[in-house]
């Protein structure tokens, strides 16, 4: 099941990870390698286990056993501010933003600066956290909303918001928890078109159920099933892949 | 912009109109008797005014800020109590030179944790620092663990209760259920005439106003929205890279300081120090004081705490055994019908009010949401 076996050394290497909940193996035995630069998508049926390998990686949920390994770091043995400080970015299922909050107040809290008591005591808002803030909400469409309250966006423009507010944090990983749920067409033309301009020198880990939308963007995909992996590869290999059709896309 | 690192200008007017209040208008309205009753109620305010940062931004409800109230107000009750029991004092006791409760419980020489409470540098320094670090150690045990919401409030609660009774138990040590009564002078100035209520009131607004400028920092700082963020969203806080739980600790030490200062100052004007103020009972009532003002108010928690301890004297002078009822209803009252308080009721309809009478041209949202979106940077 071992795909890729180049000389370079990949970003992210997950080995016989496994995580169990009162016996129930939500994850099992799990292993994949994602290459710098790679999109990857997770795919598979509801209960499969692919919210639960994002947050095993981002620390959220503790492992069993394995270990996920990020530019030579153990990401089990840290906690999680220190696995977003080694490079690792999530969005979640739903749109986590702060609604008492402006946009720009929203994306400046994600500004890596200032991330301790103290520093967030002392931080000032200059002009370089000024620019980025501009930079990322021109971005993701929200360039007009700097000051309206982060409540009063529609559910897409969260997502986006949620988004942008990962780019600040400008990681080397990005996962994201379906992206596109819930968005009409157009918003998901717009987020298609958003991700293929931020997955750019970066590595990016998605899990999306919109099929169309999954052959747009990845480059290679993984499908997992009862928390294995059922089919790894490119998108047209996996597609065709009997045991593939059976239990995912065939219905 | 430059506002936005302190305070907007309508803060500010506040804070001024509150200044003009408190040094100007009651001192000339009030004789000393009532003055020393205001100066009684505003130590609370200072319980309140932690308790604005910890509950009404961070969303940690601490239902044991009399905890720190009593920690501060024991180590200023010490020192006074020390300074009371000198040797010429105490004559006719068996031991000379010993606090009198000790005295009545055999207690023959002082015990060791109560020597450097001779010095009032370190008795400064202990009613900021043994609350503090106490909050500490609470504060990392519980949020560390990830313990929040209401078995947060519960474990207060429990230490409120505890230190009460160890308080009561400990009748040689710390004055038991009387607590420390009789204090008379500091450093040789007597605390008990007219006069020196008067300073002491005077001096006592100055601390108040500077914890005022305190939490105003806090708030307009990144440090006080990210309180407000970890509120709505813990999880994304804690995975944009910050370290929750020190944000926490921070939030609940800050209210402790605050609400030792109180304490301190409670000594001082009241003159005894007793666990009647450590436990249960008055810890939730300081948490109303709170909520009626406005939990997101920094000046509304301290109209909130006047107005609720000025009813609670004029209303336990006429109806003593309805008072407690009273603040039952008002606290019930306030959640369900006014969950911002007094300074939601101000800014969601008198002000506006007051912009269209005065012209203002843009009629503001409301006292309470405007607070956060104030930070917004200026274009």
């Amino acid at each position: 099941m071992l795909i890729g076996h180049q000389p370079k050394p990949f970003l992210l290497s997950v080995e016989a990870l496994t995580v169990s909940f009162d016996g129930f193996k939500a994850v099992n035995d799990l292993s994949f390698y994602v290459e710098e630069n790679e999109i990857r998508v997770i795919i598979g049926p509801n209960g499969a286990g692919k919210t639960t390998v994002l947050d095993l990686i981002c620390g959220k949920t503790k492992a069993t056993s394995g270990s996920i390994e990020f530019r030579g770091k153990d990401l089990t043995k840290l906690k999680e501010n220190q696995i977003v400080k080694a490079g690792v970015g999530r969005k979640f299922q739903t749109p986590s933003i702060y609604d008492d909050l402006t946009v720009f107040e929203n994306l400046e809290i994600s500004f890596p600066r200032g991330r301790t008591v103290f520093g967030a005591l002392t931080f000032t808002r200059d002009a370089a956290v000024r620019e980025r803030v501009h930079e990322v909400a021109e971005m993701i469409f929200l360039k007009d909303r700097l000051n309206m309250s982060a409540a009063l966006l529609s559910h897409g423009q969260k997502q986006w918001l949620e988004i942008g507010m990962l780019l600040i944090q400008d990681p080397d990983l990005l996962m994201l928890d379906e992206p596109v749920a819930g968005m009409s067409v157009s918003e998901r033309a717009k987020t298609a078109e958003l991700l293929n301009r931020i997955i750019k020198d970066r590595s990016v880990l998605v899990i999306e159920h919109d099929m169309k939308f999954v052959e747009d963007i990845a480059h290679k995909v993984t499908v997992l099933h009862q928390g294995q992996i059922l089919s790894e590869g490119t998108m047209e290999k996996v597609k065709n892949d009997p045991k593939v059709i059976e239990v995912y896309l065939g219905h | 912009m430059n506002e936005s690192r302190f305070a907007t200008r309508s803060e500010l007017i506040g804070i001024l109109v509150l200044a003009v209040l408190l040094v100007v208008i009651l001192p000339l309205c009030l004789d000393v008797f009532r003055l020393n009753l205001v100066a009684k109620y505003l130590t609370y305010a200072f319980v309140a005014l932690g308790l604005v940062i910890c509950w009404g931004y961070g969303g940690i409800l601490s239902l044991g800020q009399g905890v720190f109230f009593g920690l501060g107000g024991y180590c200023m009750a010490m020192f006074l109590k020390l300074e009371a029991s000198s040797v010429e004092n105490t004559k006719i006791q068996s031991t000379p030179g010993i606090p009198d409760f000790m005295d009545w419980n055999q207690i023959t020489s002082l015990p060791l944790f109560w020597k450097p409470f001779h010095s009032l540098t370190f008795t400064i320094a202990a009613v900021i620092l043994v609350p503090g670090i106490f909050a500490l150690i609470i504060g990392a045990a519980m949020f560390k663990r990830r313990v929040g919401g209401t078995y947060f409030a519960i474990i207060t609660q429990a230490v409120a209760a505890i230190l009460t009774i160890l308080i009561v138990g400990q009748q040689g040590y710390t004055g038991g259920i009387n607590g420390m009564t009789d204090l008379r002078t500091l450093k040789g100035w007597d605390i008990r005439p007219d006069h020196a209520k008067i300073v002491l009131y005077f001096f006592e607004v100055g601390l108040l106003f500077a914890c005022i400028f305190i939490a105003q920092f806090v708030r307009h700082s990144k440090l006080g929205r990210i309180l407000v963020a970890m509120r709505d969203q813990e999880d994304r806080v804690r995975f944009s890279g910050y370290s929750v739980a020190n944000f926490k600790i921070f939030a609940f030490c800050i209210a402790a300081i605050f609400a030792a200062i109180g304490g301190a100052m409670f000594a001082l004007n009241v003159g005894f120090m007793s666990p009647s103020f450590v436990g249960i009972v008055p810890s939730i009532e300081m948490v109303i004081y709170t909520a009626v003002g406005g939990r997101l108010s920094i000046l509304g928690a301290v109209y909130g705490t006047i107005l609720v301890n000025f009813a609670k004297t004029s209303l336990s002078e006429s109806f003593p055994e309805l008072w407690l009822f009273g603040l039952g209803g008002l606290f019930i009252a306030v959640v369900l019908a006014f969950p911002n308080g007094l300074a939601g009721i101000w800014g969601d309809y008198i002000q506006p009010r007051i912009n269209k009478l005065i012209g203002a041209r843009k009629p503001k949202a409301g006292w309470t949401d405007k607070s956060v979106a104030d930070g917004a940077p200026a274009e």
